[in-house]
């Protein structure tokens, strides 16, 4: 063969080998889902949203698994959100370059490839011992807000970079402040790219086991944190905050380490609701992505 | 006279951009400002609302006086100064937001958020930018959605509605076509009735056809300073006239 044959066959092979390459991963992950759907689609129905685990896989459900991690997202995104945004406008926006904002810089990208349970042991030293909180919802997701606060950080700063100087000149042109600009239109330009990394961020703690077990979450509960809300004066109550959880995963997690065929099932069940959490959040954000590139032109 | 600029130096770091630039910008006319790439004539008229202050390592020495303040003292308020007088930049620069919104925000800002202030101001701010008939339909479209021409007359009126007493125009007519440009040199003209006009261009034609003064700057130096038609048919110094001629530049 001379060489002009030998770099066509090259050429056409690549092809087929980065071809097979990406089947081979889409292929794992259909043979994936289809197993757990196999097994958990049965289990899938109104009981098992509403019952608690059992002794019994047949009896058992995700009642205090699912509503544990509504508790837990939502008190992390209270806390992960504000602080996130806060933090990256001010490097962004605020921040004079030196070597202490260099240094925060390369932290944080580094706090963002940190392994999870790292962040379990700190939340045990830290909320559950230190500050006495117990392994309390509150526990939990403080731990995971600070988890996800690195990725909210990054994402924000890259959504805010992505605005044109050229609009907060024209603000600032029209004898806006700093704080205006940022408000009104630098903030509001950025925001499809915000709520996108939020969502991620979100869906990477949704999923989150290690660390919350490293800060002592149960693995069985058969009750739930206090409502917040409830009939009786003062009608709003943060008690729950304080109460022991646990979350999906986790609950994943104990069902799996049982002998009992059952429990597989039921294992398998939960995990194609988790599935379909991270999923409808994830499509969420390319939706959000989609839409927002579209309209916007520079 | 609207501005007195008096032995005034602008460095980016150690790079000297202005040197020792000495004139007066006189009101309610227009004056042109033009040089080749890099003479420091967008950097001049930057100093005049204090644009230059978001440029990192950017100093001033001399003094710019703005109806007898100086505008680089400390106790001045930039926003303030900056809302009297408006600027116009190269590229069209509308809000991401609707028509309404980018002629009203300025408004806003200053704490205007009574609806029929608003309405009239917009209005009135659309009409004085020629732009009114081509949008009182359709205020609440986004502003992306005009042309080239349109978002620069656009970013006029946006300009217009803090009722400004100067309006500063950089290039604005580099990045549209002939018939838009055109349209945008008719309203600087019939602009200088009610306001200051500076506008720096790259177009001599321009300069020639919009104003009443030109400055002629080079590395950083004001070469020649007079009425434009002076500076056009009879410079006296022979480097504007190697300029307008088209020998360099």
């Amino acid at each position: 063969m001379n060489r002009k044959t030998l770099s066509k066959w090259f050429d056409s092979s690549f092809y087929v080998i980065g071809f097979a390459s990406t089947l081979i991963g889409l292929a794992i992950l259909a043979v994936l889902i289809l197993d757990i759907l196999f097994d958990g689609a049965g289990r899938l129905g109104w009981q098992f949203f509403t019952s608690y685990p059992s002794r019994r896989p047949e009896a058992a459900g995700i009642l205090s698994a699912w509503i544990g991690t509504v508790w837990i997202m939502v008190i992390t995104a209270l806390l992960a959100i504000p602080l996130g945004i806060m933090a990256a406008v001010h490097l962004e926006e605020y921040g004079r370059k030196s070597w202490l904002t260099n240094l925060i810089e390369i932290n944080i990208a580094n706090l963002a490839g940190v392994p999870s349970i790292i962040y379990g042991l700190l939340g045990l030293g830290l909320f559950v011992r230190a500050m006495s909180l117990e392994r309390s919802v509150i526990s939990g997701a403080a731990t995971l807000a600070i988890l996800v606060l690195p990725i909210v950080i990054l994402s924000t700063r890259e959504a805010l970079r992505a605005i044109p100087f050229s609009i907060r000149e024209a603000s600032y042109a029209l004898g806006a402040t700093k704080w205006q600009t940022i408000r009104h239109q630098v903030i509001p330009a950025a925001l499809p790219g915000i709520m996108t990394g939020i969502i991620l961020a979100m869906s990477r703690a949704v999923g989150e086991t290690a660390p919350l077990i490293t800060i002592g979450a149960l693995t069985y509960v058969a009750f739930l944190p206090t409502s917040p809300v409830s009939a009786e004066f003062p009608f709003i109550s943060f008690q729950g905050l304080f109460d022991p959880f646990t979350v999906l995963p986790i609950q994943i997690f104990n069902w799996v380490s049982r002998p009992q065929k059952g429990f597989f099932a039921d294992a398998a069940a939960g995990i194609i609701v988790l599935l379909i959490i991270t999923f409808l959040m994830n499509a969420i954000a390319v939706w959000i992505r989609h839409k927002y590139s579209k309209k916007i032109r520079w | 006279m609207a501005f007195k600029v008096k032995d005034f130096n602008a460095w980016y770091g150690e790079k000297p951009a202005l040197k020792n630039v000495n004139f007066e910008i006189p009101e309610k006319s227009v004056t042109a400002i033009i040089g080749p790439s890099g003479c420091g004539k967008s950097t001049f008229i930057r100093c005049l609302n204090r644009m230059n202050d978001l440029v990192p390592m950017f100093r001033v020495s001399g003094e710019i006086l703005y109806n007898g303040t100086n505008i680089n003292s400390n106790n001045l308020d930039v926003t303030e100064l900056r809302r009297r007088i408006g600027m116009v930049f190269q590229k069209p620069n509308p809000f991401p937001k609707s028509i309404y919104d980018n002629v009203s925000y300025g408004l806003r800002i200053q704490g205007i958020s009574k609806r029929g202030i608003l309405d009239k101001v917009v209005e009135e701010s659309l009409k004085k930018a020629a732009l009114w008939d081509e949008v009182k339909d359709r205020l609440n479209a986004s502003a992306l959605a005009l042309s080239g021409g349109q978002q620069q007359r656009l970013c006029i009126a946006r300009a217009i509605a803090t009722e400004p007493e100067v309006i500063l125009f950089d290039e604005p007519c580099s990045a549209l076509d002939p018939i838009a440009t055109a349209k945008i040199e008719d309203l600087i003209m019939a602009l200088k009735q009610y306001y200051t006009v500076v506008i720096v261009t790259h177009n001599m034609q321009q300069a020639a056809r919009v104003s009443d003064d030109t400055g002629f700057f080079m590395m950083g130096e004001l070469i020649e300073f007079d009425i434009t038609r002076q500076i056009f048919t009879a410079p006296s110094n022979k480097m504007t006239e190697d300029y307008i001629t088209g020998r360099f530049g």
